[in-house]
Order: structure tokens, then sequence, then C-alpha cells
């Protein structure tokens, strides 16, 4: 679907005729983001995030599959072919460095992506399974993550499949024997490192799969913008192509040139200096801890330190899997009829100095040792968590009054809007 | 429904964590806080500068062939480097000749007999590995105390801030200084163990490697102050960690010109575009 307005494609050669007719990729290609698909005028370069994380997604993919060509998946090579890769195969060190960065970046964007998310409320209607399907990304991207960070079978590779495998073991009942038939054994071992690679391999696609689906749904009611109201005409728009191709384009030099200084200078200073020892199940590392993007999860796992009615363990996990999975439910939990945080001062309010510093603490509790005062300062963040999106978001989108919205796009861009007649903005807002 | 049932699991979540809160400041506040030696009087590595630090850092080559004779002389009796190949030598500035040399030196390669299939050692060849001077584990940790004595090819990179860290650990021997003692009399250094307050915790199984100096006799004549052959020691390592580093840094430069130069571009012509698009009244 498009606005009714959309240019149509026209073949510009014979070539292209033939192929429109037999099979009508360039199209496909032209609707989807070319000219043919008109786009909000006043995107903020906050909407550059979604074409940033389809780049990290094909970065990974492209890298992965060279690092799989000299990789081996066996508990007693893995992690010589990791070295082997570094010091012998050519361009293999960039290859490495750019694929384990790169996963890095890709959390750092598609993190801006659904804060972005967060406070122009996209996931409301008609928005929803574009929403459901990105936490849908998100999860399946943990999953995969955390899977890749054990091929390398150094110390932390180890530990921390042992530890993260281990929370299945809190289940009751089912929960042992679930977890030995996860790992294909009692602890980490090859089972479980060759079955990861096979998995690690094959999400991405799935990933992919998923982000084509999460796109289609994109263009039905296509993007939201920065003052969340919908599109009403033509002035509102511009076509994709080109005028957000040059600005996606610009946005992507500017992410890779952090990128690039990553890998080339400071490759290592995000992964974890126990990851080159090689995996010894022996010996237990001083501080266990995931990659710094699980951080805010992680410290919310470890944030039940007692006991109550179930198990303080159980507690954790169960938390942990629910902080993701509130944000499915996020689209019926705020009920304000106004999208963007910028005409909702009391939820603006409580997105800056709410929800961001408690993340920001969470992040920082779950890289530090499981000691005081962190496991407190924790605790008091993850109660925020959980009150801020059950329990403040649905009151306050209740109660508080929101500012005057313009009319239309065009008005909050050009300062006025002919068709705006005195009342229509009382009434697109009501 | 939807709201009602998260509220109510909202609810429960914190107040099961607020649980675990007030347990836990309530222990916090009543125990008693036990400090730990290795947390007070652990130090960070000192500051020490290589040549192939920072963004234009290069190998000093001058300064690895003397750490590759440190190591040598000294660390290979009990230290591995198994992921460097004596090929790799050649990097270090040696030419074709002396590489071979060099890998003749090591006697102790561990091979099969081609003629009667016997375990047999021979002297090395340039794509051989170095040898590990312990054929097991447990013969190394039958002839080190019950410690193993790691491989050191990528030991700077095991460790935070690895290359200073190896050379603070091989100059921070010494006695337990009088304020650990005095504030944890039972602190004790066991038999067979090392005080280095620049290990984790305090106590390293290996005997200080370098002691006096002119241990080495260095080829170039550069004099063999303890310092100086733990900084070159250091500086080896740094390159067997990753052989790949000056070259990673260089190959960098050129990127990040390239991208440099192609985002300015960028920029510009998305100013040039979006020119059309400025706002026109539309009167
Ligand atoms: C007599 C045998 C011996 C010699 C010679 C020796 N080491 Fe060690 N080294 C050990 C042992 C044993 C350990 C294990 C210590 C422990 O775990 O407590 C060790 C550990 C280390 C460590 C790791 C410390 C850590 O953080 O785990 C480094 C680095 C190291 N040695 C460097 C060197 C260097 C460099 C040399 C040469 C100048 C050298 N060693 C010579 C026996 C030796
Ligand atoms: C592989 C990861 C992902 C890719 C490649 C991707 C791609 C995209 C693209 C290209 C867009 C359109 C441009 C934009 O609005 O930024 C988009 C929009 C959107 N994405 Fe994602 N996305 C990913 C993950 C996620 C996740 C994890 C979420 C949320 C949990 C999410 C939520 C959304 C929403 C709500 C929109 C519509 C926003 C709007 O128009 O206002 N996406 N996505």
């Amino acid at each position: 679907m498009s606005f009714p307005w959309a240019r149509q494609y026209e073949p510009t050669n014979g070539f292209m005729k033939f192929l429109d007719e037999r099979l009508p990729l360039p199209r496909l290609v032209y609707n989807a983001v070319g000219a043919g698909y008109p786009v909000p005028r006043n995107l903020s370069y906050m909407w550059n995030f979604g074409v940033l994380a389809g780049f990290f997604l094909v970065a990974q993919i492209v890298t992965g599959v060279v690092l799989a060509m000299h990789y081996a998946a066996n508990a007693e090579v893995a992690f010589g072919t990791v070295e082997h890769i570094m010091r012998d195969v050519n361009w293999g060190w960039l290859m490495r460095y750019a694929h384990a960065n790169g996963a890095s970046f890709f959390f750092i964007v598609v993190y801006i992506h659904i804060f972005r998310g967060f406070f122009y409320s996209s996931y409301k209607a008609p928005r929803e399974m574009i929403w459901l399907l990105g936490v849908v990304i998100f999860l399946l991207m943990m999953a995969t993550a955390f899977m890749g960070y054990v091929l390398p079978w150094g110390q932390m590779s180890f530990w921390g499949a042992k530890v993260i495998t281990g929370l299945f073991g809190a289940i009751p009942l089912v929960g042992e024997p679930l977890q030995v038939w996860l790992l294909g054994g009692f602890a980490p071992d090859n089972a479980a490192l060759n079955r990861f690679f096979s998995l690690h391999f094959l999400l991405p696609f799935v990933i992919a799969g998923v982000v084509i689906l999460h796109i289609w749904a994109l263009h039905i009611p296509g993007s939201s913008n920065p003052t969340g109201v919908e599109v009403k005409k033509e002035s509102d728009t511009l076509p994709f192509h080109p005028y957000y191709t040059a600005k996606d384009g610009f946005g992507l030099g500017v992410i890779l040139l952090f990128f690039a200084f990553m890998v080339f200078f400071l490759p290592n200073t995000l992964g974890h200096p126990d990851n080159y020892i090689e995996a010894n199940p022996l010996a237990t590392p001083a501080h266990i801890v995931p990659e710094w993007y699980f951080y805010p999860f992680y410290a919310i796992l470890r944030a039940f330190t007692f006991d109550f009615i179930l198990s303080a363990k159980l507690w954790g996990v169960l938390a942990m899997f629910a902080a993701i999975l509130v944000w499915f439910f996020l689209p019926w939990l705020d009920r304000s009829p106004v999208r963007s945080g910028h005409y909702r001062p009391l939820f603006r309010k409580f997105f800056w100095f709410g929800l961001i510093p408690c993340m920001v603490v969470l992040f920082i509790c779950g890289g530090a040792p499981a000691e005081e005062p962190f496991v407190m300062i924790s605790q008091i963040a993850t109660a925020y968590y959980f009150l801020h999106f059950l329990v403040i978001l649905p009151i306050v989108s209740s109660i508080e009054k929101p500012e005057p919205l313009p009319y239309s796009i065009t008005e909050a861009v050009l300062g006025e809007d002919e068709d705006a007649t005195l009342g229509a903005t009382a009434a697109a807002k009501a | 429904m939807i709201r009602i049932g998260g509220f109510l699991v909202g609810i429960g979540f914190t107040v099961v964590v607020l649980f675990s809160f007030i347990m836990g400041a309530y222990n916090f506040a009543t125990e008693d806080k036990v400090g730990a030696p290795e947390y007070e009087f652990y130090k960070k590595p000192k500051d020490v500068a290589f040549a192939q630090d920072g963004a234009f850092g290069k190998w000093d080559l001058a300064q690895l062939q003397r750490g590759y004779q440190v190591y040598k002389e000294v660390c290979a009796a009990c230290h591995g480097l198994q992921y460097v190949a004596f090929r790799d030598l050649a990097q270090l500035g040696y030419n074709e000749d002396e590489v071979k040399a060099l890998a003749a030196e090591w006697i102790n390669v561990p091979d099969i007999d081609p003629d009667t299939g016997e375990a047999i050692v021979r002297p090395g060849v340039p794509t051989d590995n170095f040898p590990s001077p312990y054929p097991n584990n447990v013969a190394a940790a039958a002839a080190n105390n019950n410690a193993i004595p790691p491989d050191l090819s990528l030991m700077t990179k095991a460790r935070g801030d690895g290359t200073a860290y190896v050379y603070s650990l091989l100059t921070g021997y010494g006695p337990i200084p009088e304020e650990l003692t005095a504030k944890y009399p039972e602190f004790d250094t066991p038999d067979g163990l090392h005080f280095n307050e620049y290990f984790p915790n305090l106590n390293i199984a290996m005997a200080p490697p370098i002691t006096t100096k002119d241990q080495v006799t260095y080829a170039d004549g550069t004099e063999a102050t303890i310092s100086q052959m733990s900084q070159d020691v250091s500086a080896f390592l740094a390159w067997t960690a990753e052989p790949k580093m000056v070259e990673r840094k260089q190959t960098g430069w050129v990127v990040m010109l390239f991208l440099l130069f192609a985002t300015i571009l960028a920029y510009f012509s998305k100013q040039q575009i979006w020119s059309a698009a400025k706002p026109k009244k539309t009167k």
C-alpha cells in the first residue's frame, strides 16, 4: 500500500520493461526504497537507525560467512582456529574484529532504534505489528549474539554459556533435564559448541526474514514522524529516493567512522580479556560477565537475591525475560492518543529522568561485580524498570494533558498550512 | 485487561525485588565488613610506554629482537608460545637464513621418526611452532609446585592493560609491605609462592624470573638492566599476542581517511538534494 500520490514505476529502457513485465523486481525496489515511497518530510536523524540496523545485519552475515570458512566448531581446536584466523588467514584479523565489533554496533543502533520507538510511541496504532516484529527481532538478536560469543571457546565463552544455560535449571521440575537436553550434556562441551555454531549460522537468516516482515508491515501505514501527526496529504511527504537515501547515506558514513575507529584502533575494548584464555572447566574466572549489551538484563537477573515463595534464581530468570516481554504489551499499556513525546509533558519527564537513568544504572550494575552497593542500586533500578512500563506509563498516559499539536506535518515544517481552519487543530487533537 | 494484568505483574516484581533489597540492606548494615588484602593492596599496572602504543605506534624491531632473546634464554624454560611459528620471526627483521638458524637452535621440537614411528625430538625448522617446555600439563604442574605456567602467546591480550601488566609483574616482586602486615597479620606468602603486588591474589607461583643485571647478554650491546629486560620481553609478548597490530593501525588510517572523505561528500550531496525541499510558502 502507499499514499495515493505515490509515483508509479515507469521502466526507462527495454530491458527494465522486459523484466518488469515478467518479474517486477525493479518495481518492488522502486516502491519500497525508491521514488515510489512517500515518507514524512520531517523525519529527524533518529529515523536513520532502522536502515543502519539493516546495514549491520548484512555486515554480520558477510563477515560471519567468511569466518565460518576458517573456523572449526570442536572444543579441541576451536580456540586455535580463531587464532589461525587472526594470524594466518589473509585479512582474517579484519574479518574477526569487524564481526565482533559489528555485533556491538548492531546492538547500539538497535537500542537507539528501540528507544526512538519509546520516545515517539512508534508502537501505537496503526504500527503495533511493526513493533511486535521488532521485539521478535531483538529476542532473536540476543540469542544469536549469545551463541556467537561461545564460539571462540575462551574462558568467558565457556563460563557465560554455563551460567546462562544454568538459568534453565531454575525452572521447577523440568529445569534440569531441560538444561541437559539443551546442552547435550551436563556442562558445555563439544555437543553444545556444535549446536551453538549451527544455530548461530542459521538465526541471522531467520532475523533477515523477520526484518522483511517488519519492513513490509512498516509500508502499510508508512513511517511515523517527530510530531506523531499522521500524513494527511502530498505536501507532508517527500519521496524516499533521493531525499532519504541521501540522508541515510550520510548517516551511514558517520556511524562507519565510529565503527572503523573501534575495529582498527580499539578492537578488544568492548570484549573481555578472559576470552583470550582458552576455556578451562576447572578454573572459574573471578567475575563472569556477559557482553556489554546484555548488562541491563543481567543486572535484573542478579537483582533477586532472596527466596520469596519461589527461589531467588527463578525470580531472576522470570524478571529478566519479563523485562523484554513487557515491550510486547506497550501498544496497549500506553493509552494516550498522542504519539510524540514532544507533546506529552509528563511522559517526557518520566522518559528522560526515569527510564533513561534507570537503564544507565542497570547497565553499570550489570557489568559490576555482584557486590554492594551495586546489588542494592540495581534492585532499586529493577523496581523502577517494572513500575515504569507497567504502572507509571498506563497512569501517566490517561491523566496527562498533551500540549497542542500542529495541524499537519506541513504546518510543523512550514509554520502554516492553508488547509488548517480554525478549530481543526483542536479537532485533530481529540 | 492487559493494563490490570500488567499492573499486577509490575507490582509483583517490584514487591519481590524490594524484599531482596530490604533483606540485603539489612545484612549490609549489620554485617561486619571484612576487608580483603587482595582488594586493598593489589596495584594497577605501572605506567610504562612502548613504541607500538598509540594510533601511530610502530614496533621497535631492535627491542623485539632483544625481547625474543630474553624469552628464549629465561622464560622458555617454563612457558610455551604455541600459536607462534619460527617463520613469524622474519617479521622481527631477521632474514631467511637467520630464521632457519634461529629455528634450529630449538632442539626439542617433538616429531615422529619417519622410519620407526617412535616419538622423537629434533631441531626446529621455520614452519614449526615454538615447542612447549613440558610434554603435558601434568608434567608442567609437577615441575612448578602444582601451578601450570601458562602459554604466553596471548598473555598481553588476556590481561587488562596486558603489556604494562607483564612488565609490572616481572618488576613487582618484593617483601610484604608493612602496612599490609599491620592490617592483616594473618596474611602470609606460603612456601613455594612469591609476594607480588601486581598479581591479583598477591601470591604468585612463579619465582622471580629476572633477578640480576646482565642476566642476558644482549647481542646488540644494550645494557641489560632488570627494567630493560622486562620491558623488552613485554614488548616481544605484545608482538606474539598480535603480530598484525601495527599493520592493523596503518590500515585503519587509510580506511578512516577514505570514510571521512566519503562522509563529507555524502553530507554535501545530502544538503544539495534537500535544498530542493526547503520550505516554500504554500501561498
Ligand atoms: C621457573 C619457571 C618459570 C619461568 C622461568 C618463568 N615463569 Fe612465568 N610463570 C611460571 C608459573 C609457575 C606461573 C603460574 C603462576 C601462578 O599461576 O601463580 C607463571 C605465570 C606467568 C605469567 C602469568 C601471570 C598471571 O597473571 O596469571 C606471566 C605473564 C609470566 N609468567 C611471564 C613470564 C615471563 C615474561 C618470563 C620470562 C622473563 C617467565 N614468566 C619466566 C613459571 C615461570
Ligand atoms: C535487525 C534489526 C532491525 C532492522 C534491520 C530494522 C529495520 C527497520 C527499518 C529499515 C525501519 C524504517 C526506518 C526507521 O524508522 O528507522 C524500521 C522501523 C521500525 N522499527 Fe525496526 N529494525 C530492526 C529492529 C527493530 C526492533 C528490535 C524494534 C523494536 C523492538 C523495531 C521497531 C521499529 C518500529 C516501531 C519502526 C517504525 C518506526 C516509525 O516509523 O516510527 N525495529 N525498522
